[in-house]
C-alpha cells in the first residue's frame, strides 16, 4: 500500500493508523506478514459478520415479501429479549456445527470432502483485489480484474464435484446444470467487463477506480454507469454475476422444486453451511466487483458528501445492492433449462458483443465536445437500445404478451 | 526459489501422470485440472501475472467445464466411467501419437534459438503484453480461439450424437 499523505481527513487515514499503531514497532519482513495476516482477518471477520446477517436480511424480506413475518423467535443470549430475531445467525451457527455430518456410503469420500473446502476457498481468494477503500486494497495487481474472474470461475467445478462426488441422482443432474450454466454464463460476465478495460486502459482494479474519478456540470460523477454502454455492461454483468452465483431466478443447479436440494441433496451439518457461506462470498464479491467497475468503487456520488470516508461509500453501495439481490429472488420466478441456455447465448452475448463494439466507439470519440458530444450520446445510446429492443423482440416471439386466460386482469 | 520450482514441477507432473493411470475417467479430468493449475503456479513462479490468471480462467474455468460435459454426457452410466483395460491396438496407438507429438514439440524447442537468461528480469506490463497479441502474434490467437470453437464444437457433436445400443432406440 503506497503512503497516505497526512493531509488527508483523519477517518479516511483511520484503519492505516490503527494498523501502524500495532505493527508499526516490528522488523521490516515480519511487519509485511503480519499486515498481511490483518488484512485477511478483517476481511474474513467483516465478511463473515455481513454473510450472517445478510441471511438474517434475506429471510426476515422474503418473510416480509410473503406476507409472513420471517425468523422472529431467536432471543439475545443472556438476556432473553426477542429482538426482530436478531441472534437467528448465531443460533443457525450453532446449529451446523452440532448437527451430525452425513456422509453416503457409496459416495466419493475425498471429493466429497473437498467440494465445499474448495468452492470456499475460492470463493474468498476473490476479495483480494477488490478496492474496499481510498487505501484499502489487500492486494494489488496489474492484472486485478483477470484474477477476480480467474478465482470466481473455479468456483462452479465445486460445485460439480459436490454433484457428483455424492452418488445420487439428482445432484449428478445439479452437477450438469451448473456446468451447462457456467459455460452459458461466463462469457457474458467476461464481455460486460470487458469494455470497462476498454475505455480505462487497465486491468488493475485501482486504476479503474481512478479513471472514474471527477464530475461532470459539477455534480455529476464520472461512473461508467452513466454512460450508454456502461449501463447495458452493467445490466448484464448483473445478470451474469446472478447466474453465476447460483441466485435466484437461475438457481436451477439446487432448484428445491425438482431436484430436492440439488448439488447440496446429500450435505449435512457444517459441510452444507460452508456451501451456504460460499454462495453469499460469491454473491459479495460479485457486488465488490461489480461496483469497482461500474459505480465508481469507493467514490462518493456528488462531490459535496466527499467528507464520509470512502470505506463507507462502499459499503453502502454494496448493501444497496445485494438487497436488490435479495428482492430479485423474492420477485422472479425462476427459469427453465432451455429458457436459461437461451437466453445467454441468443440475447446476453449478442448484447455483449454489440456493446464492447459499442464502448469501442465512445472510447474513439473521446475528445468530441459541444454538439459532437450530444451526437456521441446519442449514437451510443442507439446503438445498445436499436439491438436491445431487437433481439429482446426476436426472443419473446410468440411468447409475450402474457394472456391471463383465468385471472381477472 | 528453486524449491518451490520443484515443487510446482512435482506437483503438476505428478498430477498429470496419475490422470494417465487412473481408470475413472472423472478423477482423471479432475487430477487433469489440477495439473493445470501447477502449470499456472509455475507462470506465477516466474513472474507472468498474466499469462498465469488467463491460464486459470481458460483452462479451469472453461475447458475444463468442457471436458467434464463431454464425459459425463458420453457415458452411459458411473459404471460405464471405467476404462477398460487397454488393448494391444489402443497401445501402439497411443504410442504413436504420443511419438509424434514428442517429435514436433523437440523439434520445435531445438530449433527455436532460445536466448541466454537476461540478467535483469524484464517488466512486461499488461498493456505492452496486450499489444503484442493483438499485433505480431494475433494470427496465434485467432488460430487458438479457433481450435478452441471446434473443440467445444465437438463435445456437443459427440454428446448430441444418438447411440444405436441406447435405451430408446431398443425394440
Amino acid at each position: 500500500m503506497s503512503a497516505i499523505a497526512a493531509t488527508e481527513p483523519f477517518l479516511e487515514r483511520a484503519p492505516q493508523l490503527l494498523r501502524d499503531a500495532a505493527t508499526g514497532f516490528l522488523p521490516e519482513p515480519w511487519r509485511w506478514l503480519v499486515n498481511s495476516l490483518i488484512a485477511i482477518g478483517v476481511i474474513l471477520a467483516v465478511f463473515g459478520t455481513l454473510f450472517a446477517f445478510l441471511t438474517l436480511a434475506e429471510r426476515k424480506i422474503l418473510g416480509r415479501v410473503q406476507n409472513r413475518p420471517g425468523p422472529n423467535r431467536t432471543p439475545l443470549p443472556f438476556i432473553k429479549i426477542k429482538f426482530f430475531g436478531l441472534a437467528q445467525p448465531f443460533a443457525d451457527g450453532v446449529k451446523s456445527l452440532t448437527k451430525e455430518d452425513i456422509v453416503p456410503r457409496d459416495a466419493d469420500q475425498v471429493l466429497h470432502f473437498l467440494a465445499p473446502v474448495v468452492l470456499l476457498a475460492f470463493s474468498i481468494i476473490t476479495f483480494a483485489v477488490i478496492p474496499f477503500g481510498r487505501h484499502l486494497v489487500p492486494v494489488e495487481l496489474d492484472a486485478g480484474v483477470l484474477y477476480f474472474f480467474a478465482a470466481g470461475a473455479a468456483t462452479e467445478l465445486a460445485v460439480f464435484m459436490a454433484g457428483w462426488a455424492s452418488h445420487n441422482k439428482y445432484s449428478l443432474l445439479a452437477a450438469m446444470r451448473a456446468l451447462a450454466q457456467l459455460i452459458s454464463y461466463e462469457l457474458p460476465l467476461l464481455l460486460a467487463w470487458v469494455p470497462v478495460v476498454l475505455v480505462a486502459g487497465s486491468l488493475s482494479t485501482t486504476e479503474i477506480v481512478t479513471a472514474q474519478a471527477g464530475w461532470k456540470f459539477g455534480f455529476l460523477p464520472h461512473w461508467y454507469v452513466f454512460t450508454p454502454w456502461g449501463f447495458a455492461g452493467f445490466v448484464i454483468f448483473i445478470v451474469a454475476a446472478l447466474a453465476e452465483s447460483n441466485r435466484s431466478p437461475f438457481d436451477l443447479p439446487e432448484a428445491e422444486s425438482e431436484l430436492i436440494a440439488g448439488h447440496l441433496t446429500e450435505y449435512s451439518g457444517f459441510k452444507y453451511a460452508l456451501f451456504f457461506m460460499a454462495e453469499y462470498f460469491g454473491m459479495i464479491a460479485l457486488s465488490g466487483m461489480a461496483i469497482t467497475l461500474f459505480l465508481g468503487g469507493w467514490r462518493a456520488p456528488l462531490p459535496f458528501l466527499e467528507w464520509i470516508p470512502s470505506y463507507a461509500w462502499f459499503g453502502a453501495k454494496l448493501i444497496v445492492l445485494l438487497l436488490g439481490f435479495i428482492w430479485i429472488r423474492a420477485t422472479f420466478p425462476r427459469l427453465r433449462m432451455d429458457q436459461l441456455t437461451r437466453f445467454a447465448w441468443k440475447f446476453l452475448v449478442p448484447l455483449a458483443l454489440i456493446n464492447l463494439g459499442n464502448a469501442a466507439f465512445w472510447s474513439l470519440t473521446s475528445h468530441w465536445t459541444g454538439a459532437l458530444q450530444l451526437i456521441r450520446w446519442a449514437v451510443s445510446l442507439v446503438l445498445i437500445v436499436g439491438p436491445f429492443v431487437l433481439m429482446g423482440r426476436k426472443l419473446s416471439a410468440g411468447v409475450a404478451p402474457r394472456v391471463y386466460r383465468y385471472a381477472p386482469s | 526459489m528453486n524449491a518451490a520450482l520443484a515443487f510446482i514441477a512435482v506437483l503438476t507432473l505428478a498430477s498429470a501422470a496419475v490422470a494417465m493411470a487412473l481408470r475413472n475417467l472423472i478423477h482423471s479430468a479432475l487430477l487433469l485440472i489440477a495439473s493445470w493449475f501447477g502449470l499456472a503456479a509455475f507462470y506465477l513462479w516466474a513472474g507472468a501475472e498474466f499469462v498465469a490468471f488467463a491460464q486459470v480462467l481458460v483452462y479451469v474455468g472453461a475447458i475444463s467445464m468442457v471436458v467434464l460435459f463431454a464425459v459425463l454426457l458420453t457415458r452411459r452410466s458411473r459404471q460405464d466411467l471405467a476404462v477398460e483395460p487397454a488393448s494391444l491396438g489402443r497401445a501402439l496407438s497411443a504410442l504413436l501419437v504420443g511419438a509424434t507429438v514428442a517429435v514436433v514439440l523437440a523439434r520445435a524447442i531445438f530449433a527455436t534459438p532460445l536466448a541466454v537468461a537476461p540478467t535483469a528480469t524484464p517488466t512486461i506490463s499488461v498493456r505492452q503484453l496486450g499489444a503484442q497479441l493483438m499485433g505480431p502474434h494475433a494470427a496465434a490467437l485467432l488460430v487458438v480461439g479457433v481450435i478452441l470453437t471446434v473443440a467445444l464444437l465437438g463435445a456437443v457433436v459427440l454428446a448430441a450424437t444418438d447411440r444405436a445400443d441406447s435405451k430408446e432406440n431398443a425394440p
